[in-house]
C-alpha cells in the first residue's frame, strides 16, 4: 500500500522536463506522469487504474511514472514538469476540475477535458441540466443537500419526491462514482435509509426516477476527427445490482461487447452518447452511462471525465472490442494533449 | 472477450473455484481503507505495533552480524517444527505468563509458525471439518474468524463483558450446540487484552472457564498476542499455565518484537504437536530460518525485557490519550471499554447508529476505524467499532477522536432527521451466531459512559 508521494507501481525516473532532446538532438519520447490515488472514497480504484495505465504506456515504450496528488506533487511539477499528465484519479480531486486547474496553473497539459467542463460534469445535477437543455433524455430528478431536509422536515420533502417522481427511485450521491452510496428504492418506507446511506458519501443527494431496462456504457473518443463512439458495453450484474463488488470483482458481472441491442437501438445509443459528450463540451475521451428502457429508448444517466481503467473497467473493454490497442490509444491522446501545451 | 452470445465475466476460472472462496469479492469497506495510507488520515483502524520504538540501529547491526556469522544456516532450509534454540527462547518468554516446566511446557512441544495467524490456520487444518462448530468470543479476532470461515466451520459467539468471556454464556452456548446435535471442536479465546474488545478475562473467570471446558471435554485455543503488554501490574497467568492438557497456546513475537519477521508459535500436547508439524510441513515446509535466527539472536543478546517495558509505557501513554479524548469529546450515549493492556478500545455507538454505514463519512473527515461487523461471523455488531491506539502518537489520537466525535454527531443528526436507526443486535447466544458484547440479555456489561 502506498505510504507517501509515490504510489505503488512507481519506478524509474521521476517526471521529466519538456521538451526533451537526446544527445543526437532528436526529439525524445514524451515523459508522461500518471496521477493516481487521491483521498477520495475511490482511491483504491484509482490506484488500480493508474497501474493499468502505467503498464499499458510502458508496454508501448512510453516513459511514464505514477504519482499521488499530495504535498510532493506541486514541487515536482515545478521542478521537473512532465510533458503530459494522465489523470487516473477518480472522485473529487481527479474529476471536479480542481486538479486540472492546478495543472493549468503549472502550464502542464493533460489528457481529457478542461477544468471548467470537469466541474460541470462532476456535479451530476448540473450535468443533467445541460443534457436536458440539449434535448438529451435523462431521468427526472431532484437534487437536495441534507440541510434542506433538516430545515424543511424530511417526511414532507420525501413525500413530495415520491409524489412527483414516483417509485422506484434511484438515490445516489450528487458527486462520485463506483456505485458508492447508491441504491434503488422500491418502497417509500425504504427511502429514508437510502438517503442516510447516500449522505454518508456526499452532502447532496440526487434522487432520480428509476428507469428499468438494459444498462449500457458508451465510451466516446475524439482523436482529432470529432467525437466517435466505441462499441457499447452491456452490463449484466449477476445479483441484479451493479454495486462495488459487481464492478470490481471479475466473475460477478457479465459484460457484453457490443451490447445485445437491436441495430436501430444501438445506433440511437451511440448517437446519444456522442451528443451528450458534445453537449457538455468534453474532449479526448469520456464514458457515458445510459439505460435503454423496455421500449428501446435510451436515457443518459451520467458521464465520467476520468473513466475507470482497471481490469474490469468499461472503457478498456470497449477499446479492445473496437480492435484498438489501449497503449497506442493512450499514446495518441498524449500526443493530442501535448499539442495543447 | 467480445463474444456477442455469452459475453464475458473477465474470469475464465468461474466454476472451478473452491466453495470456500465464494465470498471473496471486492469490498467497499476494504476499498475505503485505502486512504489510511495517506498521512492526512488519522488511522485508528490498524493494529500495527509501533516498531519505530525498537532500537533499529542496534537491530540492524544484529541482523548484519547474524548473516555475516551464521549466514550459511540462516539462509538454509530448517526444521519443520522450528529451530530448537528458538523454541528454548520461546519457553523463556512463555514463563513470563506462568507457562513453564511446572505445567509441562517444553521446547519439544513448541511448533514455530509464520506468525500467530499461521498458528491459527494450522489449528484449523488439524481440527476442523466443514460444518464443525467453533465457539469464539463475540466479538472475536477477525483473523481467526477468517481461518474458521476458510475451514467452513460454524462460529457460535459467546458474549463478553468487562471481565471477559461470560462463563454462564459459555455454558449456554455449549448447551445450544449440544441441543442442535453438534459438538464444539474448541473454544477460541483471547483472554488477555482482547482484540477487539480490549477486556481481560478476570482471575475467577479463568478458573470457571477452564472448569466448564474440562467438564464438557472442550478444547481451548488460547491466543495470547498481547499478554506481556499489560499496563497495570503483572499479567494474569495464562490459561495454559493452570492446566497441563486441554489448552493449545498460541503466541507471537509480532507485538513484543517485530511483526515483519512473522514468527509465532503453538504450544501443544505431544499428539497434537505431531500433527501440527506435519500440517505445517505440508503447507510451508519450514518457517523462515533467517527470521527465526533473528528472533533467537534478539532474545538472546539484546535487552528484550527492557524493550517490552518500553512498549508497555508507550502504549499506556497512547491508551491514556485515547481514553481521555473519548471522555472529553464523545457525544452522550457513546460507551467504550477500558483496556488494561494491548492495543484496542471497543466503542459502542449511540443507539441507532451503524458503524459500517458511517465509515464513508469518517473517511471524508480523515479518520478511520474498523466497523464492529468485521468481528462477528454473522455480520452483527453494527453498533460497534474498534479503535486502535498502538500506532498514532497521542496528539494524533486526540485529533482522530475529535474528528470521530464530529462524525458521530453528524450521523446522529442525519438519522434524527430521517428517523432511521441501525438494526438491533441479536440479544444472546443462539444457534445462529449472535452473541454481542454489550448486548447480551442478563449479562449487561458496564463499560465507561461519557
Amino acid at each position: 500500500m502506498n505510504t507517501g508521494g509515490t504510489p505503488e507501481g512507481t519506478a524509474g525516473s521521476g517526471p521529466a522536463t519538456t521538451p526533451r532532446a537526446d544527445r543526437t538532438g532528436r526529439a525524445a519520447e514524451p515523459q508522461v506522469l500518471v496521477l493516481a490515488g487521491g483521498l477520495s472514497h475511490e482511491r483504491e480504484v484509482s490506484l488500480r487504474s493508474g497501474r493499468r495505465v502505467l503498464d499499458a504506456l510502458r508496454a508501448d515504450g512510453v516513459q511514464a511514472t505514477v504519482r499521488d496528488a499530495d504535498l510532493t506533487l506541486l514541487p515536482a511539477l515545478v521542478a521537473e514538469p512532465p510533458d503530459v499528465v494522465i489523470i487516473a484519479m477518480h472522485g473529487a480531486v481527479g474529476e471536479d476540475g480542481s486538479l486540472r486547474g492546478v495543472l493549468d496553473l503549472c502550464g502542464v497539459p493533460y489528457v481529457g477535458c478542461d477544468a471548467r467542463t470537469a466541474r460541470v460534469v462532476w456535479d451530476k445535477p448540473s450535468a443533467k441540466s445541460v443534457l436536458r437543455e440539449a434535448g438529451i433524455p435523462t431521468p427526472d430528478w431532484v437534487a437536495l443537500p441534507h440541510d434542506r431536509f433538516s430545515e424543511l422536515g424530511a417526511g414532507p420533502v420525501l413525500d413530495r419526491i415520491v409524489d412527483r417522481l414516483g417509485l422506484p427511485l434511484m438515490v445516489k450521491p450528487a458527486h462520485g462514482g463506483s456505485g458508492l452510496g447508491a441504491s434503488v428504492v422500491r418502497e417509500a418506507a425504504a427511502l429514508p435509509a437510502a438517503m442516510v446511506g447516500c449522505f454518508a458519501y456526499d452532502e447532496t443527494a440526487l434522487v432520480e426516477r428509476y428507469v428499468a431496462g438494459t444498462d449500457v456504457s458508451v465510451s466516446v473518443l475524439d482523436l482529432g476527427d470529432g467525437p466517435r463512439p466505441l462499441p457499447a458495453v452491456e452490463i449484466v450484474p449477476h445479483t441484479g445490482v451493479y454495486d462495488y463488488a459487481a464492478r470490481y470483482t471479475a466473475g460477478l458481472t457479465t459484460w457484453h461487447v457490443p451490447a445485445r441491442l437491436d441495430p436501430a437501438v444501438a445506433g440511437a445509443v451511440a448517437d446519444l452518447a456522442v451528443r451528450a459528450h458534445a453537449a457538455l463540451g468534453l474532449r479526448d475521451l469520456s464514458r457515458v452511462n445510459l439505460i435503454v428502457d423496455v421500449d428501446g429508448r435510451p436515457h443518459v444517466l451520467g458521464l465520467s471525465v476520468a473513466p475507470g481503467m482497471t481490469e474490469t473497467s468499461l472503457l478498456p473493454m470497449a477499446v479492445a472490442a473496437a480492435g484498438m490497442d489501449f497503449g497506442k490509444l493512450l499514446g495518441t491522446l498524449i500526443a493530442r494533449a501535448s499539442g495543447r501545451s | 472477450m467480445a463474444d456477442r452470445g455469452s459475453g464475458t465475466t473477465l474470469d475464465d476460472y468461474t466454476g472451478r473455484y473452491a466453495q470456500r472462496v465464494q465470498g471473496m469479492t471486492a469490498s467497499e469497506i476494504r476499498a475505503l481503507f485505502a486512504v489510511t495510507s495517506r498521512p492526512e488520515v488519522v488511522s485508528l483502524a490498524g493494529g500495527a505495533p509501533f516498531v519505530s520504538a525498537l532500537p533499529l540501529d542496534a537491530v540492524g547491526d544484529m541482523l548484519a552480524t547474524l548473516v555475516g556469522t551464521h549466514g550459511a544456516s540462516a539462509l538454509q532450509y530448517g526444521l519443520g517444527q522450528g529451530d530448537p534454540a528458538l523454541r528454548e527462547r520461546i519457553c523463556e518468554v512463555m514463563s513470563l505468563s506462568g507457562i513453564d516446566a511446572s505445567c509441562g511446557a517444553s521446547p519439544d512441544d513448541v511448533v514455530v509458525t509464520v506468525g500467530g495467524q499461521h498458528a491459527l490456520d494450522l489449528i484449523g487444518r488439524v481440527f476442523l471439518d466443514p460444518g464443525d462448530v467453533v465457539l469464539a468470543e463475540g466479538p472475536s479476532y477477525v483473523g481467526a474468524l477468517g481461518v474458521f470461515q476458510a475451514a467452513q466451520a460454524d462460529v457460535v459467539h459467546v458474549p463478553l463483558d468487562d471481565d471477559g468471556l461470560i462463563p454462564a454464556a459459555l455454558e449456554e452456548a455449549l448447551a445450544t450446540v449440544t441441543k442442535a446435535g453438534k459438538r464444539a471442536k474448541f473454544l477460541y479465546t483471547v483472554p488477555a487484552y482482547h482484540n477487539p474488545a480490549g477486556v481481560t478475562l478476570s482471575e475467577p473467570r479463568r478458573e470457571q472457564v477452564l472448569a466448564i471446558a474440562q467438564r464438557a471435554g472442550l478444547l481451548v485455543v488460547e491466543d495470547d498476542p498481547y499478554g506481556l503488554l499489560g499496563f497495570d501490574g503483572e499479567p494474569l497467568p495464562a490459561l495454559r499455565s493452570r492446566v497441563r492438557d486441554g489448552v493449545l497456546y498460541v503466541g507471537t513475537f509480532s507485538k513484543t518484537f517485530a511483526p515483519g519477521l512473522r514468527v509465532g508459535w503453538v504450544l501443544a500436547p505431544h499428539a497434537v504437536r505431531e500433527k501440527l508439524v506435519i500440517a505445517s510441513e505440508a503447507q510451508i515446509l519450514c518457517p523462515s530460518a533467517l527470521a527465526q535466527a533473528a528472533v533467537t539472536t534478539y532474545f538472546t543478546t539484546m535487552p528484550w525485557r527492557e524493550q517490552i517495558k518500553t512498549f508497555r509505557e508507550l502504549y499506556q501513554e497512547r491508551r491514556d490519550a485515547l481514553l481521555h479524548a473519548l471522555t472529553d469529546l464523545m457525544p452522550a450515549g457513546t460507551r467504550w471499554t477500558h483496556p488494561r493492556g494491548g492495543f484496542y478500545v471497543w466503542l459502542t455507538l449511540p443507539p441507532g447508529l451503524n458503524a459500517k454505514e458511517m465509515l464513508p463519512r469518517a473517511v471524508t473527515a480523515r479518520v478511520a476505524y474498523v466497523p464492529g461487523t468485521g468481528f462477528y461471523a454473522d455480520g452483527s455488531g453494527t453498533g460497534h467499532l474498534r479503535l486502535s491506539y498502538c500506532f498514532p502518537p497521542p496528539e494524533r489520537i486526540r485529533e482522530g477522536v475529535r474528528r470521530l466525535a464530529d462524525v458521530i454527531g453528524q450521523e446522529m443528526a442525519i438519522r434524527r432527521v430521517f428517523g432511521t436507526g441501525a438494526p438491533a443486535d441479536e440479544p444472546s447466544v443462539s444457534w445462529t451466531p449472535a452473541g454481542t458484547f454489550g448486548a447480551a440479555a442478563g449479562h449487561t456489561p458496564a463499560p465507561d459512559v461519557s
